[in-house]
């Protein structure tokens, strides 16, 4: 059974016309999508493509026009930490500390245990990310790298049922982003969360995910077909590039945005030879 | 050369002290007799600035000692106007309808003097400190007022979403997350707001006649000693200045934060 499921979701964003009468413009359409618990998804998509608002319809921070989006056969009501979300950038508070930033999450969804408790867990998630000796630091005083390790301990930290990740590493330099990826695929293994991560990284995505989506180009973005990774996990980067699986998957995955592309440009095309004809 | 442009960071504002200085001794010696030159403000004001805590009489004390009777009355009158301002702007800030009701009103109350508010003060309260505090709150509120509300109204979404994410109660949003966006716009608010009740000082003192550098001020002008009106708008504009130094002072450390 589906854990979360997305059913015909589409978006569509006002875009003011000259006579101020406003036009909507699809953003997203047709979104079904169907994810396992303990699920890795990767969905790779060109920039402008609808990726950030995917996730922020799943994190309900905007509600869709249409369709419906399901967690455990329940519709999302609005954000929740049930819904962890890792954003793509300067989401730390920079008036805290690292632990601080974490504790504000642990804080928001433990109720019920005692603040030494707290305190432990969000130490726990800090551990996790391997940034123990940079507890009392500012977001501000951290490398770029460092600050997505808070985010991502932080996003941990609220124990949710899905986490999200808006492209998490995609301002950082190659290798720092490396990096990541490895120890991010070490967490994953840890915990098993069910995560839905959005990329532009198509080696990010095989090396991670379990299941790789793609997105055409929008306005007006839908999901391809679905590409399996059968790659043995613990992955190493080194390793992969010699794997036949992971060279089927990216082949695949690669083969299916190419052909999206040429699809929705000879679609363009043709909509402006038809305007021409008339 | 680094030695050089410490010399010149010495010597031009010396320059231009000391032109300002043959200025008014020009003005004194030419254009208006009554006015007293640099060296006579001096010679008739030391008692003043040498014995700055001297006390002989309710209106004839130190320099110092005026000084702290007027910092005293805009430190209440400030304290007044960031207790009401800040919460009114952060109102103004959050809710577009509250905003749509009162940007009007406070457009309009805003340009208004202190000489305009002090009459209305003494209606009201019918004593003379009071009515000074009102006249200084209401003034000097405004920059609050206004920083506030462009500081609630620029917090980042990223940092809205954390809160929204986490399902924050709204006592919790505003204390973890919106009041440290907003600090660094409240205390350009306050600083601005500072400057200008010490710029209402001087009228509301004047007009009430309490002991301070405004009333030392008028008082003096009414008994004819002029070089003690210079003695206090040197002292006035002195202390402003110091006061502007110490809230830019705590005001970049909260931008840094």
């Amino acid at each position: 059974m589906a854990y979360l499921e997305l059913k015909s979701v589409c978006k569509e964003f006002p875009r003011p016309g000259r006579s101020g009468v406003s036009a909507a413009v699809a953003v997203l359409r047709d979104i079904d999508l169907s994810i396992r618990e303990n699920e890795f998804v990767c969905i790779v998509g060109r920039s402008g493509s609808g990726k950030t608002t995917l996730i922020s319809l799943i994190a309900g921070l905007i509600e869709p026009e249409s369709g419906e989006i399901l967690l455990e056969a329940k519709p999302i009501d609005g954000p929740g930490p049930d819904r962890g979300v890792v954003f793509q950038n300067y989401s730390l508070l920079p008036w805290m500390n690292v632990f601080e930033n974490v504790y504000l999450a642990v804080d928001a969804v433990a109720h019920d245990l005692a603040e030494a408790e707290k305190r432990e867990r969000a130490q726990h998630y800090i551990r996790l990310v391997n940034l123990s000796a940079a507890m009392k630091k500012t977001p501000r005083e951290l490398s770029g790298g460092m600050r997505q390790r808070v985010a991502v301990a932080r996003g941990l930290a609220m124990d949710p049922k899905v986490l999200l990740m808006d492209e998490p590493f995609s301002a950082l330099d190659a290798l720092t982003r490396g990096t990541l990826q490895e120890e991010l695929a070490r967490i994953w293994m840890e915990t098993r969360k069910t995560v839905i991560m959005i990329t532009n990284d198509i080696d990010e995505a095989v090396l991670l995910a379990d299941t790789i989506y793609t997105l055409t180009p929008g306005p007006g973005a839908t999901l391809g077909p679905a590409v399996r990774v059968e790659t043995e996990r613990p992955r190493s980067r080194s390793e992969l590039s010699g794997d036949p699986g992971y060279q089927r998957a990216r082949r695949e995955t690669l083969s299916i945005l190419r052909s999206k592309k040429t699809a929705s440009a000879r679609r363009a095309m043709s909509a402006g030879a038809e305007i021409i004809l008339k | 050369m680094e030695k050089r442009f410490d010399s010149a960071a010495m010597v031009l504002p010396l320059l231009g002290i000391g032109l300002m200085l043959i200025i008014w001794t020009a003005i004194s010696l030419k254009v208006a007799p009554d006015l007293p030159s640099p060296w006579r403000t001096w010679q008739e004001s030391q008692n003043y600035i040498l014995n700055p805590f001297f006390k002989d009489g309710e209106m004839n004390q130190g320099i110092l000692r005026f000084a702290f009777l007027s910092l005293i009355r805009v430190a209440k009158g400030f304290s007044l106007a960031i207790l009401f301002g800040t919460p009114l702007g952060f109102l103004l800030g959050l809710s577009p309808k509250f905003h749509q009701a009162f940007d009007p009103v406070i457009q309009v109350l805003r340009p208004i003097s202190p000489l305009a508010w002090l009459p209305l003060g003494l209606v009201i309260f019918k004593q003379s400190e009071p009515a000074a505090l009102f006249t200084i709150a209401i003034c000097a509120m405004w920059p609050t007022v206004i920083n506030t509300a462009m500081g609630v109204r620029s917090i980042g979404t990223e940092y809205l979403n954390v809160g929204r994410v986490l399902k924050l109660s709204p006592m919790k949003t505003l204390r973890k997350i919106m009041i440290p966006a907003t600090l660094p716009y409240m205390f350009t608010g306050y600083r601005l707001s500072l400057g200008m009740a010490w710029l209402v000082i001087v009228a509301a003192e004047m007009l009430t006649g309490s002991p301070g550098l405004g009333g030392f001020l008028w008082q003096e002008y009414n008994s004819l000693v002029y070089s003690h009106i210079l003695l206090s708008v040197l002292a006035i504009g002195l202390i402003g200045f110091v006061l502007d130094r110490l809230m830019g002072v705590i005001e970049r450390r909260f931008k840094t934060a």
